[in-house]
């Protein structure tokens, strides 16, 4: 590896995916840089969530390779590639219905705590769990609600809650896709805010629509248009970038 | 670590009553153990509460697939059979003293036996969830049963393998002949498993389970291999499956193939749902009450299991969470101080329900009778009524009778809703 370029958190190469004759992600390159906000942008259909599952895990690429930290987790199941240090959260909330918020979050938290399938040790009696749990619900604002099922909160305090899940382990890559879709102007102050927190010593990679929060939190900007990225740079040249604008600011953002 | 809690003395009063809260209900359980062999201590009463006890075990490890782990077992009474076997097996090995093991040692071998099966099956099974895992476990019950009645040696055809109970080292002098005995052997493995699968539940293990239930993909997303989990839960409940196929082996002292066939996995599947899966508790009282009700209905009459059949379809039309979920439907309640506003209702629906169970039962007695039963010729006597069923009175009488009754039930149970509803504490953030 040259000096002046650290291994890159994540780093995608030619990256191909089709569902039947549709091909999705049509050879994407992507680099992120240790400890770099990074924003996946496009317009619908693009292939952003689909991007999301290939490096997550839950789909296996067809083609290509993707490194998380220059290691190669191409086609890995989920369970492997969170357990390298790569988190994620979902678009469409994803919890545990019935569990309590406290139950929710700790589930998250015991597998980055060493604690795996173990069934002969007491999960109350794990005073360093309790303490990262309550560290993490406090961080997201739902310690007043500890005891809920996570199923009837509010829209609000669920897309928080995603957020909880997805930082309770020990990852220190996270991928946030969409954090404020759906909410309200408030609410979504508050998301930023959040976000930004939980992003000082991690590499985050987001997909995000408010072109706001967008230019507001990113370092760099990756611009995907029908399965390929098409410009990777900062806010400012991604704003100056003509074939952007052509493709994706001139039509959404105008 | 039950034990040495409660001893400790020298903690502070403060705690000292916090382990009462804490551990509290284990002694009272413990006690009521202990102590109901002296409220109902005939040999009928003796031999039921071994039974309960046994089918305590096997609901309860039948939760730990279905409600803790979300996975619809139809042929978990395979490992209560195989279970069973193991231990009838080892008995007869043992027997005459050739070696110095004393039977309360014996549901181990039904532990072991039913661990054995659960991880073979579950390496196939797990791989799976949902519909999947549902259909392979028919699948292996299917395969077990059929395979019974081709290894003849080991599972004895269709007259099993019997056994001698009393043919082991005795420890104090207790040979387990009589039923206090036995049903004290199995009170405590009762006991034992009722605490191990609780304490199972309050793990890291017992918690992703619950996880893995709610929404397996996200698990995964958390560091965890939902196929794993399942692994280990179904081999656990295997184990306890075996505890208990273990435990009726001492107790009948006889196993046969068909405690391992659908019938018996179907009869646990009513059992814990009757009682309800949401909650601990519920597979207990769902074994206690189904078997009670099989013993007194089949005592009864030969349609028994259409009855039972029916409660399983109120139970899961009705009370989705069983008898379980009921009561704790009333904790709110409870804490609010507000329960005996709505009691009243309850009464009030208990009446023209069971008037309706009456008229029901009439009509299916009756028609049994008209039918099936109609080489006995038509008088038949019920409610110590004797009629004829080629006349029109009876099932007219049925049918008015349950017709009332169900309307009456029906609008008495609006009105206990309205009154729970009103008796509900306000919450403010909702």
């Amino acid at each position: 590896m040259n000096e002046a370029r650290p291994v890159p958190a994540i780093e995608l190469a030619g990256v191909r995916k089709s569902f039947g004759p549709m091909e999705i992600i049509r050879g994407v390159d992507l680099v992120v840089a240790p400890g770099e906000r990074h924003a996946v942008i496009g317009p619908n259909g693009a292939g952003k969530s689909t991007l999301f599952h290939l490096i997550s895990g839950h789909y296996r690429p067809d083609g290509g390779t993707i490194e998380l930290r220059g290691e190669d987790i191409a086609g890995m199941p989920p369970q492997l590639i969170n357990r390298r240090g790569l988190s994620r959260s979902f678009q469409v909330t994803n919890i545990f219905p019935r569990l309590s918020v406290w139950e929710n979050v700790r589930c998250a938290t015991l597998w980055a705590m060493g604690h795996k399938y173990a069934f002969w040790k007491g999960v109350e009696r794990l005073d360093e769990v309790r303490r990262r749990t309550e560290e993490i619900l406090t961080e997201i604002d739902l310690m007043d609600r500890a005891d809920v099922p996570a199923g009837v909160l509010t829209y609000g305090e669920q897309r928080a809650l995603e957020i909880g899940l997805t930082i309770a382990g020990s990852a220190d890559v996270i991928l946030l896709d969409e954090p404020t879709a759906g909410m309200s102007h408030a609410e979504v102050e508050r998301v930023v805010a959040l976000i930004r927190k939980v992003s000082e010593n991690r590499t985050l990679l987001m997909i995000e629509h408010d072109m706001h929060v967008v230019f507001d939190l990113a370092d760099r900007i990756s611009v995907l248009v029908y399965g390929q990225v098409i410009a990777s740079d900062t806010p400012e040249r991604i704003k100056a970038n003509a074939a952007v604008q052509q493709a994706y600011l001139g039509t959404e953002a105008a | 670590m039950n034990q040495s809690a409660t001893i400790s003395s020298a903690a502070p009063a403060s705690t000292r009553a916090g382990l009462l809260v804490r551990y509290g209900i284990w002694i009272a359980l413990a006690l009521t153990l202990l102590l109901l062999p002296y409220v109902f201590s005939s040999r009928l009463a003796l031999s039921t509460m071994s039974l309960m006890g046994t089918m305590i075990v096997f609901a309860l490890s039948y939760n730990m697939l279905l409600g803790q782990t979300g996975l619809l077992s139809f042929g978990h009474a395979v490992f209560f059979g195989l279970g069973g076997f193991a231990t009838v097996h080892m008995l007869n090995l043992v027997g005459g003293n050739s070696y110095p093991i004393p039977l309360p040692l014996f549901p181990v071998v039904g532990a072991l036996g039913g661990l054995f099966f659960g991880v073979l099956f579950g390496a196939v099974a797990t791989k799976r969830a949902g519909t999947a895992f549902a259909m392979i476990t028919l699948g292996i019950g299917e395969l077990v049963a059929s395979s019974a009645l081709i290894l003849r040696r080991f599972f004895g055809g269709e007259e099993g393998i019997t056994t001698d109970r009393t043919d082991m080292l005795r420890v104090f002098g207790y040979s387990f002949g009589p039923q206090i005995q036995v049903y004290y052997l199995i009170a405590a493995w009762c006991f034992l498993s009722i605490v191990l699968m609780y304490a199972i539940t309050r793990t890291p293990f017992g918690r992703i389970c619950n996880a893995v239930r709610d929404n397996p993909q996200r698990v995964s997303f958390i560091g965890y291999d939902p196929s794993t989990v399942r692994f280990i839960a179904f081999s656990l409940s295997g184990l306890f499956a075996g505890v208990a196929g273990g435990l009726s082996a001492i107790n009948f002292e006889i196993v046969n193939a068909a405690q391992m066939g659908a019938v018996e996995s179907g009869s646990v599947v009513l059992m814990t749902y009757i009682g309800g899966v949401g909650n601990f508790a519920g597979p207990i009282i769902g074994a206690i009450l189904v078997t009670w009700l099989q013993l007194i209905l089949s005592d009864a009459t030969t349609v028994w299991p259409l009855y039972v059949g029916l409660l399983f379809i109120g139970v899961v039309m009705f009370a989705p969470g069983g008898i379980a979920g009921l009561l704790s439907m009333q904790q709110p309640l409870l804490a609010a101080r507000t329960l005996h506003r709505v009691l009243p209702y309850y009464f009030l629906m208990f009446v023209p329900g069971a008037v309706a169970v009456a008229g029901l039962a009439m009509l299916i007695e009756t028609s049994h009778q008209f039918s099936i039963r109609a080489a006995y010729g038509p008088r038949m006597t019920l409610y110590s009524i004797p009629f004829d069923v080629t006349t029109l009175t009876p099932w007219a009488i049925g049918a008015v009778v349950f017709a009332v009754g169900l309307w009456l039930f029906l609008r008495a149970a609006r009105l206990a809703r309205n009154a729970y509803d009103a008796a509900l504490p306000q919450r403010g953030n909702r």
